[in-house]
């Protein structure tokens, strides 16, 4: 058989339904103000991280909510904790407190993984 | 009963104090205004052009002054409120002259406040010179000239929205409602007066809810070309060719973005006034988390304070603009005679 270069391609949708927000859940239990972002960008502007890769709190956060963990997991770990994200939040989210959370909720996952 | 030869004390002669002062008199009843500055207007005299239509502000003062010049008001100016009391039915309106008024009812029009933008030291309004408000740039339109500091014309404008408010840094989580048609406003008057230079509006959020609010919007973009930016700014610098150095996110793009500018507008929102604070600590009046007074009810008694005899009118209870403003006295007057003829609470 030629290959007539058909393939299948996974729809780019966010399969909310599907996607797992346990992750999202976790860090929201224990820390409120994860839910009280408004994704003004002020902890990206002006995060160290960020201005030399393309770490962005922002993002992350949004991703999570979304359930979309996967592009989340690796990434929360460029954080440096300087916690200047949390000196500019106009909303007062404990933005440090959601990467450590973040991090060990992964890291639990990852644990308990059968 | 007072009926109408009950006196009414009016505390703030900006746009809510006048209009309601205006309207009670030719009702028939007779009004005590008591403004703190030498003159009548409150922040209207400061502002160039008003949204959405681009009226000049002083066709908005002279329609008070004409208001206001009736017989059956009393102006005081000059004379600061510094409390109240209540005694049976009937209030003394104390003032920082030792004089002492009577009132059978006493409105509040005490306005608001700009907010300080020094407070929001990380933009550096007070420390950089070319780092003005939105209040500056009215008094630089009414000259009818936008210079920086050393007299240059500025090619490259940014305009910050939010400033001082939602925005738990400083204390405030609330919207100040006006900034955002400000910014599109006073964006459009800076292309009209420069028509080079390039104007970027920083935005969390653009609240366009008033009437011909998102049609402005809308021109801004299509006729004047400004640029609007999704960021918060996170901080302002200078750098060695003496710019500004704003940066943001571009959340839209999801990645960082500096930029350099000639100019920087701060959008400051607005606060309870401060002289109203001892009013509300001396007559027991209910104040919100947003620190404005509290109406007895949010549907049916906005005008209406939580002490009887007591009422609202204008921003004083909440960032209003010029239109609501001017309907909020309106109402107040229609509660004040059912209580003045009826008791009406």
């Amino acid at each position: 058989m030629g290959n007539f270069g058909f393939t299948l391609i996974k729809e780019r949708h966010i399969d909310f339904d599907a996607n797992d927000k346990s992750i999202a859940e976790y860090i929201s239990d224990r820390e409120p103000s994860f839910r009280i972002c408004i994704e003004c960008g002020c902890c990206s502007a002006t995060c160290t991280s960020g201005n030399f890769t393309p770490f962005s709190l922002r993002e992350l956060q949004i991703l999570l909510r979304r359930g979309e963990n996967n592009k989340v997991k690796d990434e929360i770990r460029k954080c440096m904790l300087c916690g200047k994200c949390t000196l500019v939040c106009p909303r007062g989210v404990n933005t440090r407190n959601i990467v450590m959370l973040a991090r060990e909720a992964f890291q639990k996952q990852e644990k308990y993984a059968v | 009963m007072f009926s109408m030869d009950g006196q009414i004390v009016i505390v703030g002669g900006g746009a809510a104090g006048m209009e309601s002062a205006g309207q009670l008199a030719r009702s028939g009843y007779h009004v005590t205004l008591i403004e703190k500055e030498t003159i009548t207007g409150g922040h209207v005299r400061n502002w160039y052009h008003l949204f959405p239509d681009r009226r000049d502000s002083r066709e908005v003062i002279k329609y008070f002054d004409d208001l206001i010049n009736h017989k059956n008001i009393t102006l005081l100016t000059g004379l600061k409120v510094e409390g109240i009391d209540k005694h049976g039915m009937s209030f003394i309106v104390n003032t920082n002259s030792g004089t002492e008024i009577k009132a059978d009812a006493v409105i509040l029009s005490t306005g608001f406040d700009l907010f300080k933008s020094e407070r929001k030291e990380e933009y550096g309004y007070g420390i950089y010179d070319n780092v003005i408000t939105s209040a500056d740039l009215e008094v630089m339109f009414r000259k009818g000239e936008i210079k920086l500091h050393n007299g240059v014309i500025p090619g490259k404008i940014g305009i910050i929205h939010c400033v001082g408010s939602r925005d738990e840094k400083v204390g405030n989580l609330y919207c100040s409602k006006l900034c955002c048609v400000t910014a599109v406003k006073q964006a459009m008057e800076i292309k009209e007066i420069l028509e080079n230079a390039r104007v970027f509006c920083f935005y969390m959020d653009i609240r366009m809810g008033g009437a011909l609010y998102e049609e402005l919007y809308r021109e801004s973009q299509e006729k004047y070309g400004i640029n609007y930016i999704r960021g918060k700014v996170s901080e302002v610098s200078v750098n060695i060719d003496n710019k500004l150095v704003i940066k943001a996110e571009d959340t839209l793009v999801g990645r960082p973005l500096k930029m350099e500018l000639d100019m920087l507008v701060l959008m400051a929102g607005m606060e309870m006034s401060e002289s109203s604070k001892s009013i509300s600590e001396s007559a027991g009046l209910a104040t919100g988390e947003n620190r404005f007074f509290s109406p007895a009810d949010h549907h049916f008694g906005s005008n209406k304070g939580n002490v009887e005899g007591v009422f609202y009118a204008g921003t004083c209870t909440a960032p209003m603009n010029i239109t609501e403003t001017i309907s909020h006295a309106r109402a107040v007057v229609s509660d004040v005679i059912g209580y003045m003829n009826n008791g009406d609470r």
